[in-house]
């Protein structure tokens, strides 16, 4: 797809997300609208699926996995953007009865969801596993997962970090957002990370980075990325990012990881972000 | 039956029953795969590995990357079997089961081996005696504890054909054998084992032997006792339960777990709410064990043979 409309797209999802949070006055914009350019580009021009014909199993489908699980709108946004569900159906985020659970789950049935996630670290694993099963059966779609810089601080991580470089998991290619925030503060204040790059080089896996901000630059490097599927090494990108990206001032600082706008603060954010495809 | 006409067929260690039932489960079922965290021999999974190299994950000394990677894996069609020891198949992991398995709804067989006292000489640190309880309460969770060698076995292929997220607890020693290999195993449907009148004995695991034993001493000094084997905790048998105590009036339950939990509890809600009954407990009183051997362990921390009979005569006591 041309970058053109990618970014028409990601600017209706930053729309839909900062409404979707002000509507039940919950959920986390911040790294929603870091992440808007990444999942728009991956759906909408990267992964190879199907969103009227959606199955748990997700076999010949790649599949995608939140394993930051708090950035539930901008996934659920995209997922209804992308045909997977009625884009109506946005409003009713985190509100009784709701498909759209404070964090991504199954048990309500919203197709384009395999895995609950939101209690952190657990998504790499089941990434690594989806893709095992996807080798025994001879399926050669890719694993995607995305997950929050503070996220690595959960030694699961760090198990299935272990394992996937070890077992020449090659058909797994995992995002991270890097904006160097967490809900506490920066990450170099909470529990400095040090060189993500050269860790992930260490445990074995092939390692790109990206501008995130940058949608010509993101179908660059997943382009590279898949080519490199294959060659027995998993692949992590280290993507750079700004929390609360297109919002002026939910950006630069932590404050916006979980806070949501008020009335007035939300047109201000809707002012700045082009309406492209209707509000729902 | 009485209990003095059991036959005891052999002495076999669950666990083993687990081994040869994953074999036998792995040659049914293309899409059976295991995966374990370092404990393949302790587990007996290497009849599995053999047969199934391509089939069989070793996962390093890494419990929640392998519950992870499990529910992963029924995202593909897989059926995947977990194994490693009790305490580490549930407290160590208890956020990715409850998050990726049970919440998820995935078809993940979690194996734990060496539940219990009866792991023994290694101590409390790996002598899980809360893992009954933690299991049954996370939502679509199936909880099967069974007896011996023939029925560890039976309950690993059985389990294998359900869909849905299934806790399977079995143990370390050598125990007598006396479910026939050709029983039929049922999950959800409990054993009347030994028929009688005056007090129901429900037990689970290596308990269920216990009990009988008790049953058989029970007989000679004239007192009719029935014994369960309820092997499936979750869900429970109701019907099993209010059938036998309508008859006996008074129950048993024993279990190698705690009181806070475990199969007695479960018991004694659906008693409480249906036909209020005596019940006595034979369990772990709200304590952790320590380095032994099994029967001194089962002895000292009074979840004996001699633990049941004096609570089937207390109990009858208070009808």
């Amino acid at each position: 797809m041309e970058t053109k409309e990618l970014q028409k797209i990601a600017s209706q999802v930053r729309r839909d997300i900062v409404r979707m949070v002000c509507e039940c006055s919950s959920g986390h914009p911040g790294g929603s609208l870091g992440c808007a350019d990444f999942v728009t580009t991956l759906y909408f021009d990267q992964m190879k699926h199907d969103s009227k014909n959606f199955t748990m199993d997700g076999i010949n489908d790649d599949v995608f996995y939140l394993s930051n699980g708090h950035i539930a709108p901008v996934w659920y946004s995209v997922l209804a953007r992308a045909g997977y569900f009625p884009v109506p159906e946005l409003s009713s985020l985190r509100k009784l009865g709701t498909r759209l659970q404070g964090h991504p789950s199954t048990d309500k049935g919203l197709p384009g969801i395999r895995m609950a996630s939101g209690s952190l670290g657990q998504g790499l694993s089941v990434a690594i596993g989806t893709a095992q099963a996807k080798k025994l059966n001879n399926d050669d779609a890719i694993v995607y997962t995305l997950h929050g810089d503070g996220e690595l601080q959960e030694g699961q991580i760090w198990e299935a970090a272990l394992y996937a470089a070890a077992n020449k998991v090659d058909n797994l290619i995992s995002t991270i957002d890097y904006n160097g925030r967490q809900i506490d503060g920066d990450l170099d204040d909470v529990l400095p990370m040090g060189n993500l790059t050269e860790k992930w080089q260490a445990f074995g896996w092939e390692v790109l980075e990206m501008d995130g901000h940058n949608i010509d630059e993101i179908k660059a490097t997943l382009a590279k990325a898949k080519s490199l599927t294959g060659n027995g090494k998993p692949i992590m990108i280290v993507m750079k990012t700004e929390m609360g990206q297109g919002v002026d001032y939910m950006m630069g600082t932590h404050k916006w990881h979980g806070s949501t706008p008020n009335a007035e603060q939300l047109e201000d954010a809707l002012g700045q972000l082009e309406e492209t495809l209707g509000d729902y | 039956m009485k209990a003095s006409e059991i036959e005891v067929l052999g002495k076999k260690d669950t666990r083993s029953g687990f081994g040869e039932g994953l074999l036998e489960a792995g040659k049914r079922n293309k899409d059976v795969v295991a995966l374990c965290a370092d404990l393949t021999g302790s587990l007996k999974m290497n009849a599995f590995e053999n047969e199934f190299s391509d089939r069989f994950f070793q996962v390093g000394i890494a419990e929640a990357n392998m519950i992870s990677m499990a529910a992963g894996m029924t995202v593909g069609g897989k059926i995947p079997f977990t194994g490693t020891f009790a305490n580490f198949s549930t407290s160590r992991v208890y956020d990715q089961v409850r998050q990726s398995v049970a919440y998820s709804k995935k078809n993940v067989k979690i194996a734990a081996s060496h539940a219990g006292l009866t792991l023994g000489e290694d101590g409390a640190t790996h002598q899980v005696l809360e893992d009954i309880g933690m299991m049954k309460m996370l939502p679509n969770m199936t909880v099967v504890v069974p007896c011996d060698f023939n029925q560890t076995k039976q309950a690993t292929i059985a389990v294998a054909e359900l869909d849905g997220p299934v806790y399977l607890r079995f143990g370390r020693p050598s125990v007598p054998i006396f479910i026939k290999e050709d029983a039929k195993f049922e999950i959800g449907k409990a054993d009347v084992l030994v028929e009688g009148t005056d007090v129901t004995i429900i037990a689970c695991g290596h308990l269920v032997w216990k009990s009988i034993e008790a049953a058989i001493e029970l007989e000679k000094a004239g007192i009719s006792a029935e014994v369960i084997n309820m092997h499936t905790i979750k869900p429970l048998d109701a019907q099993a339960v209010l059938s036998s105590v309508a008859k006996t009036g008074c129950v048993v339950t024993a279990e190698e777990h705690m009181y806070n939990g475990g199969l007695g509890e479960s018991i004694a809600r659906v008693l409480s709410q249906n036909n209020p009954t005596p019940q006595e407990f034979v369990a772990v009183n709200d304590t952790f064990g320590e380095s032994g051997t099994p029967d001194e362990l089962l002895t000292k921390y009074n979840i004996d043979t001699a633990d049941v009979i004096s609570a089937a005569k207390k109990v009858i006591q208070r009808k």
